[in-house]
């Protein structure tokens, strides 16, 4: 698996508080409908940044991006990170 | 049409008060936070934590005691969390500090929109606004109503 993908759903799992199995969920689903709330949000938001040392600037920080494993998939790709560890 | 009869914060480039128009109550936004969660956050990501999301007034504003300090930053995420769903902010993508609460000189909170966000109320015509805040135990509660001067032209 994407090793980025594979650090975005740690986050999840640790931060997300979701009703669903935060490693196996689909990339595409609306996390805000499987229990992610805004609090639980910004501590994914920062549990990302600690983990790929960058800052999510401020246009990205959009339900959009964080409605979904592809959404922040695609920013930190945007932002340049790479999958290794 | 609803005459407000409570403190109504404005827009800076606003000259006209609030009593002398009629308002239109346009955008309502809720948010219920557990204090517990917010405690959680700061003992996981610390300083962080607080300087992306507060800033240097709402943290002192919060003060120096531990656990009145939570409960305060607690009511000011929920009262930003409330102003991006009144004002539709989550789709443009600000910064949690463009939404700041502010005290009044008798200690009522009021909300100071900033930057991006600011200019994303003016598009939509939101003139003037207010925020209430309360906690009890371990649940903090924020509530933001706008309002739109109906002659005032929406930009979207």
């Amino acid at each position: 698996m994407d090793p980025i993908l594979t650090r975005i759903r740690a986050a999840l799992l640790k931060h997300g508080r979701l009703s669903v199995d935060a490693l196996t969920v689909a990339p595409d689903v609306n996390l805000y409908e499987v229990g992610l709330t805004s609090h639980c949000s910004v501590n994914v938001m920062l549990a990302l940044e600690a983990d790929f040392d960058i800052e999510f600037p401020d246009h990205l920080l959009t339900r959009e991006v964080f409605g979904s494993i592809q959404g922040m998939n695609n920013a930190l790709k945007g932002l340049g990170v790479a999958g290794g560890i | 049409m609803l005459q407000p009869h409570f403190h109504l914060s404005s827009a800076p480039h606003l000259t006209i008060p609030p009593e002398r128009v009629e308002w239109q109550a346009s955008f309502l936004g809720i948010d219920l936070v557990d204090v517990r969660r917010i405690r959680a956050s700061l003992d996981e990501f610390g300083d962080r934590f607080e300087r992306r999301l507060f800033t240097d007034q709402e943290r002192m504003d919060a003060g120096p005691d531990p656990v009145v300090k939570v409960e305060r930053l607690a009511a000011r995420f929920a009262a930003k969390e409330a102003a991006l769903k009144a004002f539709g902010l989550g789709a443009v993508g600000v910064n949690w500090r463009e939404l700041e609460v502010a005290r009044r000189a008798d200690g009522a909170p009021i909300l100071q929109v900033h930057g991006k966000a600011a200019i994303h109320l003016r598009r939509i015509g939101a003139t003037h606004w207010a925020l209430s805040l309360s906690h009890d135990g371990d649940q903090a509660i924020a509530i933001v109503a706008g309002f739109k001067n109906p002659s005032t032209p929406t930009l979207l």
